[in-house]
């Protein structure tokens, strides 16, 4: 049996289970901590690191911490905003990110956390690596050069569609998102309906023939702020 | 082609029957299929992934991890040549042209039609006899322009690099089942590590004991762990037994990564039997049966030789079954070779590593004494930590304690390379000041060192009377000597450049952040710094320590920062006047740019 427990964020209290994961906690409590790799349906993947809160006073990824009674937590200040503005930024450079003319503008998970935080410009220079783009598949496009490697997508095939088309491949610098085929992503199982499309939070993987349906301007963070439906916090 | 397939997929089959199709099989499986085909190509792997009933991607994902595991083959046969500080020193720049030449190959663009490929490769633990390659697992050591050139000449011919050279090293180094060039270089013996001893004693004595008083003995010696983070061994094992299970593991951590550190090395070469011995005592504290040792793949030279040494210690009832005549005493060992990934050193990686997977470090809590191995309370210490217990366990917690100082008990085994006369391992009390180690060594002339490696700090010579010990420097043992002429910032960009390599890639801070700043130390290298560029590197140095995932990336900016803490004036002579220098060398680009259009 999970107790009921009691953690505090940024001087609230809040209910929650033994073992729940602190971002989890924070987020159905009304506590909008800001993330990217997580997504509510999948298991964590405490890679993007910009969810870091403060726990005890060590720097803890909140969406893989479990929480523990009395925990006392800190993720509203001015560090942590620096640091997690830092860590997106860095994200923003590692790719090639031309919001103006991609069709995630508007709804894009990165650009709209980069907007909450005040991000104007990163503070790093651009890195402009080469990246592909993969068309092959007839219903769906992936761009690397918009993949931010949050492994979401390849979480999805894997537990929610039961077809693990996508895995991070290499590692360090060189790290990128693979394909379960000899050549793309035209030769692989991938369908149109597969949850793994839905949860890329930028403009990575894309679904052909259906771009510039909702005009910008008129898109989900474009009015309301992500996160918005939820208290506080920055 | 079709036949070449089929014959391919069979061999696959049986490669796979070998080992089992169960995933944690896949690092063995993958490695014998490099040893096969010289590379594990998109064929291979979906035959692999056929065979074992996953997908082909999850195959290339642990390939493309793993530095020894190849798509595309890079040669008939490829020589993997070591760089870092120590081959610097030892000249490994003017060996790379003259591999060139002599093989007409070029690093890092080799190919399966050159008869001798040239890669480069991280630290393979032979600091004090470098250059060093490995070819095919054989380790070439002291390499200068002859050997490379007779080297080449063998392979090109078709030899045997086994076969290469009838020159061994001191000690087992020469015994049949090692028989390689390499030298212990055995500095200073100390009594803990080095000291005479018969094998089997820590087992007979332990199985007089009870397991709680072994815990107890090894808890009241403070022993804490040799492997870099210094946690106290015995309270690494209470939580562990604390944690009910069915199961629990004992892992031995011989990936020895960290460049410049070889101590590991010496130990499995020298004394064996006490480092298993000492894996023996953590099975009998926590009731478990199975050990495993995770050795480095480029130690695979020593893996025939080691499996021989456990069958010995089988034969004589050191290990296996009612051991040394204790009833229902069980304990074995099995040996898991590495690929090639210096993360995997990292306790979680190592064990993501031997599940099958890519060694990308995990998430804590929890910790591995908790669900370490397959989910299971595990144990993990280093090859010096272990062989410590064991030794403790024969002379007793208080003859341990009269070594060292009060907060550090008992000898630290160093690695010493680079600027000195007699590289090599050194076994030394805590509390040896760095000026001490070098008089030992012959480097009194240096003017840095590093200590801990890339990971570690680099320091300066006002810091030579600090003291190697918890309370003031805490190391692993990677001590590399730099004499009067070096090129400190080389060295450091040098580091650099191994942490964006050896990264796991996966959290974004480490990730991206080791390649920016690596960005600007070279930006200063070159005379375009300005002041605001050295601040700019110790804030973003804070946001990658502060951010990372695991130790590599809380680490992975110390070549940065130390050298900032300890070398400002070399950064102050490099700074231009100006105010600021945009990162973007337009000059540069717009010459590159005549000069691709024939514009001149
Ligand atoms: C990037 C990285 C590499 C590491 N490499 C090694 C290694 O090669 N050998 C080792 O014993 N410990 C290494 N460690 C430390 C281990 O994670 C772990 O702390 C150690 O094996 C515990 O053993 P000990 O307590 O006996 O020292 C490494 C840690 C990090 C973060
Ligand atoms: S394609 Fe999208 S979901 Fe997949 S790793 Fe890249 S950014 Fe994440
Ligand atoms: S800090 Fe570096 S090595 Fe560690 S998890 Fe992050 S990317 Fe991987």
């Amino acid at each position: 049996m999970k107790e009921e427990i009691t953690i505090t964020i940024d001087g609230v209290e809040i209910k929650t289970k033994t073992g729940e994961f602190i971002l989890r906690a924070a987020l159905n409590a009304g506590i909008y901590i800001p993330h990217l790799c997580f997504h509510p349906d999948l298991p964590p993947h405490g890679s993007c690191r910009v969810c870091t809160v403060k726990v005890n006073g060590r720097h803890m990824a909140s969406c893989t911490t479990p929480a523990e009674d009395g925990m006392v937590i800190t993720s509203d200040d001015a560090e942590l905003l620096d640091l997690r503005k830092a860590v997106i930024e860095m994200l923003f450079v590692e790719g090639n990110h031309f919001c103006m003319f991609c069709e995630m503008s508007g709804k894009c998970e990165l650009q709209a956390v980069a907007y909450r935080l005040g991000i104007l410009v990163p503070r790093y220079p651009n890195l402009f690596p080469q990246r592909e783009v993969d068309a092959s598949h007839p219903d769906v496009m992936l761009d690397h050069n918009r993949c931010i490697l949050c492994g979401r997508c390849v979480r999805a095939s894997d537990e929610k569609d039961g077809k693990h088309v996508f895995e991070l491949m290499e590692r360090g610098a060189k790290t990128r998102l693979g394909v379960d085929a000899e050549n793309n992503l035209g030769e692989t199982n991938l369908s149109i309906d597969d949850k793994a499309l839905d949860v890329c939070p930028v403009g990575a993987l894309l679904i052909k023939d259906t771009a510039y349906r909702i005009p910008i301007g008129e898109r989900q963070y474009d009015k309301t702020p992500v996160g918005s439906q939820h208290k506080g916090n920055k | 082609m079709a036949l070449e397939l089929r014959n391919q997929a069979v061999n696959v089959n049986e490669i796979v029957s070998n080992h089992g199709t169960e995933r944690h099989h896949l690092m063995n499986i993958v490695r014998d299929a490099q040893d096969a085909f010289g590379c594990v190509s998109g064929d291979t792997a979906k035959a692999i992934a056929d065979a074992m009933g996953i997908h082909m991607v999850e195959v290339e994902g642990v390939v493309s991890y793993y530095h020894f595991l190849t798509r595309k083959p890079s040669g008939k046969v490829t020589i993997y040549l070591s760089k870092g500080a120590a081959p610097s020193i030892n000249g490994v720049r003017e060996l790379t042209s003259v591999l060139e030449e002599v093989t007409g190959s070029k690093f890092r663009k080799s190919g399966a039609d050159d008869a001798v490929g040239l890669e480069w490769t991280s630290c393979i633990g032979m600091s004090d006899q470098e250059p060093a390659a490995l070819v095919d697992g054989v380790v070439i050591t002291n390499i200068d322009a002859d050997k490379a050139g007779s080297l080449v000449a063998h392979l090109v011919n078709g030899g045997d690099p086994k076969e290469f050279s009838t020159e061994t090293g001191d000690g087992k180094n020469s015994s049949d089942r090692i028989h390689a060039m390499v030298n212990n270089n055995i500095r200073k013996k100390g009594e803990i590590i080095f000291g005479d001893r018969i094998v089997g004693d820590a087992i007979r004595k332990l199985v007089a004991m009870e397991p709680s008083a072994v815990l107890d003995e090894v808890k009241n010696s403070n022993l804490r762990g040799r492997g870099g983070a210094g946690f106290p061994c015995g309270l690494k094992w209470d939580f562990c037994l604390k944690n009910e299970a069915a199961n629990r593991y004992i892992v031995c951590n011989a990936d020895e990564g960290e460049p410049g550190t070889f101590k590991d090395r010496v130990l499995l070469t020298e004394q064996p039997e006490l480092v298993f011995e000492g894996m023996a005592v953590a099975g009998y504290v926590l009731n478990a049966e199975e050990g495993i040792m995770y050795l480095r793949a480029e130690y695979e030279y020593l893996y025939e030789y080691l499996l021989n040494v456990l069958n010995k210690m089988r034969e004589a009832n050191l290990l296996g079954c009612n051991i040394a005549g204790m009833d229902g005493f069980n304990f074995d060992i099995k040996i898991q070779l590495g690929a090639g990934a210096y993360v995997c050193g990292e306790e979680t990686a190592l064990l993501e590593s031997t599940e099958g997977k890519r060694g990308e470090p995990r998430d804590r809590p929890p910790f591995p004494v908790s669900n370490g191995y397959m989910g299971e309370p595990t144990a993990i210490n280093n090859v010096e930590t272990l062989s410590a217990a064991a030794r403790i366990i024969e002379k007793g917690a208080d003859w341990f304690k009269s070594f060292g100082t009060e907060k550090s008990a008992g000898t630290k085994v160093l690695s010493v390379s680079g600027d000195v006369e007699r590289p090599g391992v050194y076994e030394v009390p805590f509390g040896i000041t760095l000026a001490e180690l070098l008089r030992e060594a012959g480097g009194e002339n240096a003017k840095a060192m590093t200590v801990g490696g890339p990971s570690g700090k680099i320091v300066s010579s006002a810091d030579f009377g600090r003291r190697i010990a918890f309370e003031d420097m805490a190391t692993g043992g990677s001590m590399v000597v730099f004499g009067p002429d070096s090129d400190i910032l080389q060295i450091a960009n040098d580091y650099m450049e191994f942490f964006i390599e050896e990264s796991c890639g996966r959290c974004t801070p480490c990730r991206v952040g080791t390649t920016l700043l690596t960005r600007h130390l070279e930006k200063i290298r070159a005379g375009r710094g300005t002041k605001s560029d050295i601040n700019y590197m110790i804030n973003l140095g804070k946001v990658i320590t502060g951010m990372s995932r695991c130790g590599l990336g809380l680490t992975a900016s110390n070549p940065v920062l130390s050298t900032i803490e300890n070398f400002s004036e070399l950064y102050d002579g490099l700074l231009t006047g100006e105010e600021f220098v945009p990162i973007h060398d337009m000059d540069l680009a717009v010459r590159i740019g005549r000069e691709i259009a024939n514009f001149n």
